[in-house]
């Protein structure tokens, strides 16, 4: 008798979402195994954000099913997601741009701990809340820079002001959409030296137009084209895998050294 | 940064003071009119208190606040008129029935975002005026006349004009204290979270909603406080105090002190009644005079007039 293959951390099913005519994601299965830093890539208008908005819960699916730590979670609101242990970064930055740094990682962790019908005690002195935060930021490497508002980081501070909300969140498992996206090459390769570290403690899909830092720190890559997987496996597979060289890659490398 | 909350913090002590010793002037000096303006002022202060926990905190633009104070002054109006004359009866019920008008019109209208938002808090606000204008056995659109404040046994007096004072005073320093433990607290962090950036609330696991209705009933139950006070205040209470412009007025008390600032609508409260009053008495058409002044700390004094003090007192 073989072994039964362990639950995948979240599994795809039949997925479909239509828009109009166009289908953008189309009938597809997919899974992510517990542990593993799974790359997304495609050429653009292959469906990869339309992919991710399902898997946060932003847009319904037509059909198919979500499942994530063995739950359905196909119709959950994205809320309700987050609370499950499952945390995304946003392509453009999201944050509480009139916040201070400390204060957005302060609510991420807030909403780790319970609701929030509190009304009483000032939230900005509770340690635990404080303390969850700091170390965050700190993971990021923005420790020094906590008081400062959202509105005064850099771009590249930015970025990884996102992934340090995410992490506050204590996910299980941590939605990339593209936290290269518009970094310098200094700022690109610490990003690609912090996910190399957080990929030890937390399953990662990383969607990611930057080729280098994909294969550096992919386990698995999905080729999606037109809504649909055209190859799936190892860094070294996808390389020599013909179709994805027509398909995407050739392409590929040449908008990334221009844009 | 800290300059600005210095001079803030002198300005709202020096009005909590202003406030506190108000009826010993006017005592001392024979003035009663100025205490009769100042109860109304503080009492719109305290409506303006809870639109701005929506409104500044929560970013979520009521246009319909003044049914709240309608709702509040009819809950006590009714009852007086009805034979129930006691205070202990007549303002839970004013508290309740905002309350629960405010849970309706909220769950109902924070499905819309923005313009539709402002659109729909106002048709509901004018529903209310309509109602209030039907009641005929209420007086209808000449409104009820209440021949007896609200009786809190030995406890207080409200045909006491300075003790009727104190106790709109009490509410208003109340209200705004809430405010300031409500902001800071777990509660208010996610609302204001929620003001700036919802996408980002929701992705990190907060209902967003549930935390905006919470508020927005909060908001409603005080500023139905405020209503019942009014009542008491003017003996009277008609459809005209949830009319379209009396909620254009307690915003415009915001913005003029300072939207999301703890002291700004206590500040705008007072500025505009007091203008308003001035201005009046040279002439009917003083809206003309206010209006311009109005645009000028829009434009010049982002932040209101607090805000305007915050940067004069940097710079």
């Amino acid at each position: 008798m073989p072994e039964p293959l362990p639950e995948p951390l979240l599994r795809v099913e039949n997925l479909v979402r239509r828009f109009g005519g166009i289908v953008a994601t189309d009938n597809l299965s997919i899974e992510f195994a517990r542990g593993e830093l799974h790359a997304i890539i495609g050429p653009n208008g292959a469906g990869k954000t339309t992919l991710i908005s399902q898997l946060i819960g932003q847009l319904r699916p037509s059909t198919g099913s979500i499942r994530f730590a063995g739950e359905d979670i196909t119709h959950l609101p994205a809320w309700r997601r987050s609370r499950l242990g499952l945390a995304r970064s946003f392509q453009i930055t999201s944050l509480l741009r009139d916040f201070t740094a400390v204060d957005n990682v302060a609510l991420a962790a807030q909403a780790r701990d319970g609701h929030s019908f509190r009304f009483w005690g000032n939230a900005r002195k509770e340690k635990q809340l404080r303390d969850a935060a700091q170390s965050a930021l700190a993971r990021v490497g923005l420790g020094h820079r906590g008081e400062a508002l959202v509105s005064e980081l850099s771009h590249g501070e930015q970025r990884e002001l996102e992934l340090a909300v995410a992490l506050a969140t204590k996910p299980q498992l941590l939605l990339l959409d593209e936290p290269m996206a518009g970094l310098g090459a200094t700022e690109s390769s610490r990003m690609v030296k912090l996910l190399a570290d957080l990929r030890r403690e937390v399953t990662i899909i990383l969607v990611e137009h930057d080729m280098n830092a994909v294969f550096a720190l992919a386990d698995r890559i999905t080729v999606l084209v037109y809504g649909r997987i055209i190859a799936s496996g190892a860094p070294a597979a996808i390389r020599l895998n013909e179709e994805v060289k027509r398909a995407y890659l050739g392409d590929q490398h040449v908008v990334t050294r221009h844009g | 940064m800290k300059a600005s909350f210095d001079a803030r913090n002198i300005i709202a002590g020096l009005i909590v003071a202003g406030l506190l010793l108000l009826p010993v002037f006017s005592q001392a000096t024979g003035n009663l009119f100025v205490l009769t303006l100042f109860t109304r002022i503080v009492i719109f202060a305290l409506a303006a208190v809870s639109l701005n926990l929506i409104m500044g905190y929560g970013g979520m633009m009521s246009f319909g606040h003044a049914a709240y104070l309608g709702i509040g002054g009819y809950a006590v109006g009714i009852l007086a008129a009805e034979g129930i004359g006691s205070g202990f009866i007549q303002w839970p019920v004013a508290l309740l029935a905002s309350a629960l008008f405010a849970l309706v019109v909220g769950a109902l209208c924070l499905r819309t975002r923005g313009v539709y938002f402002i659109m729909i808090t106002l048709a509901f606000a004018q529903m209310a005026y309509y109602v209030a204008s039907g009641l005929s056995r209420y007086g209808g659109d000449d409104g009820l006349t209440i021949y007896k404040r609200s009786d809190f046994g030995g406890l207080i007096n409200l045909s006491s004009r300075v003790q009727f004072y104190y106790l709109c005073l009490g509410c208003l320093l109340g209200g705004v204290y809430l405010v300031w433990r409500i902001v800071n607290s777990r509660f208010g962090m996610v609302v204001q979270g929620l003001r700036s950036n919802e996408q980002r609330m929701q992705a990190i696991g907060f209902p967003a909603n549930r935390y905006r209705l919470v508020c927005f009933v909060i908001a409603g139950t005080m500023c139905g406080l405020a209503g019942a006070l009014l009542a008491n205040n003017t003996d009277f209470i008609s459809p005209a105090v949830m009319y379209w412009t009396r909620s254009g007025d307690l915003m415009v008390m915001v913005i003029l002190g300072g939207m999301g600032t703890l002291f700004g609508p206590v500040v705008g409260a007072i500025f505009y009644l007091v203008l308003e009053e001035f201005l009046s008495q040279f002439t009917e058409y003083w809206a003309m005079i206010m209006g311009p002044l109005l645009l000028l700390v829009v434009l010049f004094g982002r932040g209101g007039i607090l805000g305007l003090v915050g940067r004069l007192s940097r710079a």
